[in-house]
């Protein structure tokens, strides 16, 4: 190989300006058995970094612990837990105010002949009730007859 | 995206990550406890991963600055202690015994680089990333980081030469 081009090349790599391509070239040189004597101190330069490359990391990755998820899944339910609580009192209370309503519906009839009787018959209901209370109220009448027999002697 | 997947995701990139890792903190043990941190933080952002244009580069940009934040902690001044060399019981030769040591100045001249320039040498020249990665990576534009590459390079070789020279002239 020309040594030339080698010189080149290690000039041009302390400047900073050797591609990958070049810099792979260089160490095949550096690392081959005939290495020109004036270049020769660049050899452990090289021969470190191939060496560096080979480390490794042995040790094992460890479990990794799925708190993050589980803490998002925990808040997620609390979430849907108080739209259930809220949608139970919300049910409950729209419940309740149909109940209201529906009272006060009752008595409303929505066939006239149907309304007509039960009108009848709640107005029979009222004044048979009322027509008791007239006969102890006429019996009063005696105590004022007399009374006025009294008086206007 | 499971355990499993988590894993495949990152196995290519392991030991980059690692090595970032080491380059910066130089301990082995440091090294081996941010690269778990690494990839606690990047499990953590698991949902959001596919977000991201290169998982890789943005797994060597948390290594960078979780590395970086441990050593400007307190904890730095400990860190500084713990070495590691390259040991090895293999039997030896007068030559290799000098290689080895030759390699372990590398190593030596290259952790007293300032930490950016650490993070250049050790991602361009032990991780072959082209310049616009490392760009991506350490946020700087692509002309100050050959500056800094060149600067370290240079440096490494003065370095060299004085290690090497020392009490020739």
């Amino acid at each position: 190989m020309a040594y030339n081009k080698i010189e080149i090349l290690v000039e041009k790599y302390f400047q900073g300006e050797t591609s990958i391509a070049e810099e792979k070239e260089l160490t095949n040189y550096f690392s081959s058995s005939d290495v020109a004597q004036h270049l020769e101190q660049y050899k452990p330069l090289f021969g470190y970094f191939s060496l560096a490359k080979e480390q490794k990391n042995t040790q094992e990755i460890p479990q990794f612990p799925k708190s993050r998820v589980k803490k998002s899944a925990l808040a997620w339910f609390s979430v849907a837990a108080s739209v259930v609580v809220l949608l139970g009192i919300g049910m409950y209370v729209y419940t309740n105010n149909d109940l209201v309503n529906e009272n006060q519906k009752l008595g409303t009839y929505d066939d006239p002949q149907i309304a007509f009787r039960e009108t009848q018959k709640a107005l029979a209901l009222l004044s048979g009730h009322v027509n008791t209370g007239i006969e102890s109220v006429q019996l009063i009448q005696e105590y004022d007859n007399s009374k006025e027999k009294i008086f206007n002697q | 995206m499971n355990q499993n997947e988590f894993v495949l995701l990152i196995t290519p990139f392991r030991d980059k990550v690692f090595r970032l890792a080491k380059r910066l903190l130089i301990s082995t043990e440091e090294a081996e406890d941010a690269t778990q941190e690494v990839w606690v933080k990047l499990w953590n952002k698991n949902e959001r991963l596919n977000g991201y244009g290169s998982v890789e580069a943005f797994a060597m940009t948390i290594t960078k600055n979780y590395c970086l934040d441990q050593l400007k902690s307190k904890r730095a001044g400990i860190m500084s202690i713990a070495h590691s060399n390259f040991t090895d019981g293999a039997p030896s030769l007068q030559q290799k015994v000098e290689d080895r040591d030759s390699l372990d100045w590398v190593e030596k001249i290259i952790n007293q680089l300032p930490e950016q320039q650490r993070l250049i040498i050790q991602m361009r020249d032990v991780e072959h990333y082209e310049f616009e990665e490392i760009a991506k990576v350490l946020e700087m534009n692509e002309t100050a980081i050959r500056v800094a590459l060149s600067r370290a390079r240079k440096t490494i070789r003065e370095s060299m030469t004085k290690t090497h020279n020392y009490g020739i002239q």
